[in-house]
C-alpha cells in the first residue's frame, strides 16, 4: 500500500515537471555573451540593471572544457570546449555577484547589477 | 597535478558521500551492495553516454538540455531518497530485528531495491560526467598529461576515502541512535538536492526565482571553502539562496517527514498489535 501511494506520489511529481516545462518561454529576454577566450573570461565585469531578467550566452573559445559556476547566483553549466551554451540569471537586487569555473578556479568573474529603479523581487 | 586532484577529489566526494549515507542507512537490508554497485556502474555507463552526447550532439547539450536533465535525475534521486526513508521507518527496525533473531528471508519484491539502485546512479551520473569531459580533454591535451591523470587518481582516492569514513562513522553510531541519525540525514540530503533541482529549473527559466537571495551568509560560511561545501553536499547549505530553493526544500522536508510519521506510525501498531 506504501509503494502504491508513493509511486502515485513520484507518478504526480513527474508529470507535474513534463507540464511545467511545456509552455515555452514566449516572452522576451534581453541577452548578453560571456566569452571563455585563452583562460579567462572577457568581459571579466559583466554589468547589469538590476530587477531584469537576463538570458547569459557564454562562449568557450578554449580547448579546454569550463564549467560557470556561481554560489551567488546559484548556476551551474558545463561550457564544452568550442561550443555555446545559455542560461537565466535574474532579476537580482543591487550588489556583485562572482562567478568561476569549476574546473579551473584561477578563472573568476564578477557579475556587477546596478540601480535601476526597478525593484528585484 | 595539485589542480587536478583538487578537482577529481570534489566531484567524487559528492557522489561518495551521499553513497556512504545510502550504505550506511540500508546496512540491514540483505543484499544492498550488489544494487548499489550496479547503481555506479551503470551511473559511470550513463556519464560516458552524456559526456560523448556533450561533445557530439552539441545541440542536446547547450545549456537547457543539461540542466534539464540536472533537475529530472536530482528530482528522481529525491524520490527515491523518501522512499527509501518512508520504507525505513515502517520496516527498518523490524527488520533488523528478524535479522538477529531467526535470520529471515526478506522477500525481494518487498526491500526498496530500485532506490538502492537509483540513488547511486543518479549520484554518480551527474558528478562523473563533469569528471569524463575533464578528464577527456587533458588526456587528450598535453605535455603533463602523466602528472595530471596521477593528481587525478588521487584526488579520486582521497574522496573516496572520506566517504569510507562516513560510513565507518554511521557503523559505529548505537543502536538505538541509528534510524534517527540515518534518517535524518537522509531527510537533509534529499531536500538539500531538491534545492538543486530547483535551481537548475529557474536556470533554464522553467520556475521563477521568487527572490535572489533571500539572505546571504556567505560572510559567515562561504560556500567555497571545505566547511561550506561539505554543508552544501550533506544538508545542502546554500549561502544565498533563492526563494524557489527554500520553498523545495522545506517542501521536500515537510513531505518526507509527515511521510515518514504517518506510514512509520503506523505500521508500528501493526506491528505491536500481533
Amino acid at each position: 500500500m506504501t509503494t502504491g501511494i508513493l509511486q502515485r506520489a513520484i507518478l504526480i511529481l513527474m508529470s507535474g515537471l513534463i507540464g511545467l516545462s511545456m509552455p515555452v518561454l514566449a516572452a522576451e529576454v534581453p541577452s548578453m555573451t560571456l566569452v571563455i577566450h585563452d583562460g579567462q573570461f572577457q568581459p571579466d565585469k559583466l554589468m547589469l540593471p538590476s530587477g531584469v531578467k537576463i538570458k547569459l550566452i557564454v562562449k568557450n573559445q578554449d580547448d579546454l572544457p569550463a564549467e560557470f559556476e556561481s554560489y551567488e547566483l546559484s548556476r551551474e553549466v558545463i561550457v564544452p570546449a568550442h561550443k555555446d551554451v545559455s542560461l537565466y540569471i535574474g532579476p537580482l537586487d543591487p550588489g556583485s555577484y562572482p562567478y568561476f569555473n569549476d574546473l579551473n578556479h584561477a578563472m573568476t568573474g564578477n557579475v556587477v547589477v546596478e540601480q535601476s529603479g526597478k525593484k528585484a523581487n | 597535478m595539485l589542480a587536478t586532484a583538487v578537482i577529481l577529489f570534489r566531484e567524487v566526494l559528492e557522489a561518495a558521500l551521499v553513497i556512504s549515507i545510502l550504505l550506511g542507512a540500508s546496512r540491514d537490508i540483505p543484499g544492498r551492495s550488489r544494487w548499489v554497485a550496479g547503481g555506479i556502474g551503470l551511473g559511470l555507463l550513463g556519464a560516458l553516454i552524456v559526456a560523448a552526447l556533450a561533445t557530439k550532439a552539441a545541440s542536446f547539450f547547450t545549456g537547457d538540455g543539461q540542466a534539464m536533465l540536472n533537475a529530472v535525475v536530482l528530482l528522481c534521486a529525491v524520490a527515491m531518497l523518501t522512499w527509501h526513508n518512508v520504507w525505513m521507518s515502517a520496516h527498518g527496525r523490524q527488520l533488523a530485528h528478524e535479522i538477529k533473531s531467526a535470520g529471515a528471508e526478506i522477500n525481494a519484491g518487498q526491500r526498496p531495491v530500485t532506490a538502492l539502485l537509483l540513488i547511486p546512479f543518479a549520484a554518480v551520473m551527474r558528478e562523473g560526467t563533469e569528471t569524463i569531459l575533464f578528464l577527456w580533454a587533458i588526456a587528450a591535451d598535453g605535455e603533463h598529461r602523466f602528472s595530471m591523470l596521477l593528481g587525478g587518481l588521487a584526488g579520486a582516492t582521497g574522496g573516496i576515502l572520506v566517504g569510507m569514513l562516513l560510513y565507518r562513522g554511521l557503523l559505529r553510531i548505537p543502536g538505538r541512535y541509528f534510524f534517527t541519525v540515518t534518517s535524518w540525514l537522509i531527510l537533509l540530503l534529499a531536500s538539500g538536492l531538491a534545492a538543486q533541482a530547483a535551481g537548475f529549473l529557474n536556470q533554464v527559466g522553467v520556475l521563477p526565482a521568487w527572490g535572489n537571495g533571500i539572505w546571504n551568509t556567505s560572510g559567515i560560511l562561504s560556500q567555497s571553502g571545505l566547511p561550506g561545501q561539505l554543508l552544501h553536499i550533506l544538508i545542502g547549505y546554500i549561502a544565498r539562496p533563492s526563494g524557489i530553493e527554500i520553498t523545495f526544500y522545506l517542501g521536500t522536508l515537510m513531505t518526507t517527514w509527515l511521510l515518514m510519521q504517518t506510514v512509520g506510525r503506523g505500521s508500528g501498531r501493526a506491528v505491536s498489535s500481533v
